[in-house]
């Protein structure tokens, strides 16, 4: 039994444009001591996806799901207390921008012992005691005297440190990192990444990755989802991805890359992700997509694992479409 | 040889800051002495972390900021106090931000049209049909005219400051981290859209990034900064190739490469940036530097290295040497 499984996720938004799917039956799963990372650009629902999971989303957003497990225990038919044991003790997260995800008004001793008393119901001198401890192993020096310092006074990578030993305070089973580095320099964020996989290594922790920079899942993942306007489009182990990626969308995110341009003109995907008001019908890459047809733009079908469960009528191999030939001889026999 | 448009040479700029009613008013030294040159049609990358000066020599380029100390040559004319509309032309910026540098009460022609009518006395139907041309040039299309910048996605939006930046046809476009803010699909039609302008108008770019493979991608030269210093100066493909300064190479090693069968090879760098109103004397670079001796502590470290390629540094890395 995987440590989280979910199954067909959808999250919906009340706008004033009518309801606004942000996700789109998504579903995953993940075993203990695993990294997974999940990729995308802005507005693939990577983010909801596990604000969801956490329930975190405000209130306009509506969640369904088949199945939301976390070891086994379905989430949605847990009360709120219940819910309220798990999350942040069991299964915490880290955000992405380490300065206001920390609370001004009180000292990073405060807020690290809060979820101490909370959910270990520690005393005082104890959760000192713990705070201390879990300073140093994110490699804050001087902890002691940083337990009375305030946000402001820390660097953005300390303030994401400082984060870390907050998510790890009740020994979590499951870690959820939103963009973890992005708001940092890279000099730090390469000790950022290092802190996390290696706590993830120590701790047997499942790791859940999200970030829209493909050097960074390079670098640390070993599975990858990899998302596009809410839905799934593909899922593979890292060096499968980079090496044959089946989604016409990860391919051309990868070759867009300045790093893996041949030529000086880098091949640019056309066009935008499609918003609220401009869905497509069927897939909803066709627009952007250099092998898409007409049976793309009526409908799109999911492959097998063989293709990486990818949500594309001709998955690529090799960089090129398969079965799209036969289609298209059906097609002449049909017409 | 063609001829320099932007001669900089031991550009400064401090900044004053009190810390108290009581305490005495400390300097930041955000950029100190910064020299290049650059051609018209080239493609200058300054690379740095944040806090190394980078958008502070851009304020200082583009005159937003007079410099504290140094000289500034732009398309032949130096940069003096007063003002002169011919050199306000010569140099424009693009800012990180397209949801910040547009104002959201103009519609995009009054945007494009808004540095004519600021700085030539280019009448109005003219205005407008530069304004278009140059719409049509990155790449939107005519009816956008008379729509506002919050109809518009991040990547259109960087273009339209691109567009509103050429409108003056400059020689030099300033460029502060033009696509950071950009996912990687639309940072790749931005890039091939500013490939194309330099090449038709024969711009030169100053390209401000922390992301080194999209600077590895575009840059001809490189000048790579620590701490308001200039580290290592060179042209591209010598700093990755070969990067001298310590820096640099542990800079290149931390940048996450697309490649997850590459092996890594990281240098680790210890500690954080220091603070620039207390800087580490001599190299500023020497606390997290692991082949720092007692002579870095000293002074400055004077450029090593041979012509075109430069490293301010008392113990440069050796040809083949990326770790300690």
């Amino acid at each position: 039994m995987a440590l989280l499984e979910i199954e067909n996720l959808s999250v919906s938004f009340q706008t004033s444009g009518g309801m606004f799917r942000a996700v789109h039956d998504i579903s995953l799963t993940c075993d203990q001591g695993e990294i997974l990372s999940i990729v995308g650009e802005s507005g693939s629902g990577k983010s909801v996806a596990m604000l969801a999971l956490m329930g975190l989303l405000p209130w306009t957003a509506s969640v369904e799901a088949k199945r939301l497990a976390f070891q086994g225990n379905d989430l949605r038919a847990m009360g709120p207390r219940a819910r309220r044991k798990v999350i942040g003790r069991e299964m915490a997260m880290i955000f992405q921008e380490p300065m206001s995800s920390l609370n001004p008004c009180f000292t990073v001793g405060f807020q690290l012992g809060e979820s101490l008393r909370k959910h270990l119901g520690l005393g005082r001198k104890e959760r000192r005691e713990k705070a201390i401890e879990l300073l140093k192993q994110v490699g804050i020096p001087a902890p002691e005297k940083r337990l009375n310092v305030f946000p402001h006074q820390l660097s953005g990578g300390m303030s994401q440190r400082v984060m870390i030993a907050m998510a790890l305070a009740c020994d979590p089973k499951l870690l959820i990192a939103d963009e973890p580095t992005t708001a940092l320099d890279v000099t730090i964020q390469a000790q950022i990444l290092e802190l996390l996989v290696d706590l993830q290594k120590k701790k047997d922790m499942a790791l859940i990755l999200i970030t829209h920079d493909m050097g960074v899942v390079a670098e640390t993942a070993e599975r990858v989802q990899v998302q596009y306007a809410g839905e799934k489009v593909e899922e593979q182990h890292v060096k499968d991805l980079f090496a044959d990626p089946h989604h016409p969308y990860t391919a051309a995110l990868l070759a867009a890359l300045p790093e893996r341009a041949t030529d000086k003109r880098l091949p640019a995907i056309p066009g935008v992700v499609p918003g609220q008001y401009d869905r497509p019908e069927g897939c909803l890459f066709s627009p952007r997509c250099r092998y898409a047809d007409d049976l793309c733009r009526r409908s799109v079908k999911r492959q097998g694992p063989e293709f990486g469960g990818a949500l594309c009528n001709y998955p690529l191999v090799n960089g090129r479409p398969t079965g799209k030939e036969e289609a298209n001889a059906m097609d002449d026999v049909t017409s | 040889m063609s001829e320099h448009v932007l001669e900089a040479r031991d550009l400064a700029r401090f900044y004053e800051t009190s810390s108290g009613a009581f305490a005495k008013p400390a300097t930041v030294r955000a950029l100190d002495g910064a020299s290049f040159d650059l051609e018209a049609g080239r493609t200058l990358a300054i690379v740095g972390e944040s806090g190394c000066g980078k958008s502070t020599l851009a304020r200082v380029l583009t005159m937003i900021e007079p410099p504290s100390r140094g000289e500034l040559t732009i398309d032949g004319r130096t940069v003096s106090g007063k003002a002169d509309p011919k050199l306000r032309q010569a140099i424009q910026i693009v800012f990180q931000n397209p949801f910040g540098s547009l104002n959201p009460r103009q519609k995009i022609g009054a945007i494009l049209e808004e540095p004519l009518k600021l700085n030539t006395d280019v009448k109005a139907r003219e205005r407008k049909r530069r304004g278009l041309a140059m719409l049509e040039r990155v790449g939107l299309r005519a009816e956008h005219y008379e729509r506002y910048p919050h109809m518009f996605s991040g990547g259109q939006r960087q273009r339209i400051a691109i567009a509103r930046a050429l409108m003056l046809q400059p020689r030099v476009l300033v460029l502060d981290e033009p696509v950071s803010a950009l996912d990687v699909s639309i940072q790749a039609q931005v890039l091939n859209i500013l490939n194309d302008l330099q090449e038709e108008f024969g711009l030169a770019y100053v390209f401000i990034s922390h992301d080194l493979s999209v600077v590895r991608h575009i840059a001809d030269e490189i000048l790579i900064m620590y701490l308001g210093r200039v580290v290592e100066h060179g042209s591209a493909k010598e700093v990755f190739a070969h990067p001298t300064h310590p820096y640099t190479a542990a800079l290149l090693s931390a940048t996450p490469v697309a490649d997850p069968t590459r092996e890594k090879n990281r240098i680790p760098l210890t500690g954080e940036l220091p603070s620039p109103l207390d800087p580490p004397p001599g190299c500023p670079f020497n606390p997290r530097c692991w082949k720092a001796q007692a002579d870095c502590t000293r002074a400055f470290p004077p450029d090593t290295g041979e012509a075109g390629h430069f490293a301010a540094c008392y113990h440069p890395l050796a040809e083949n040497e990326t770790t300690a």
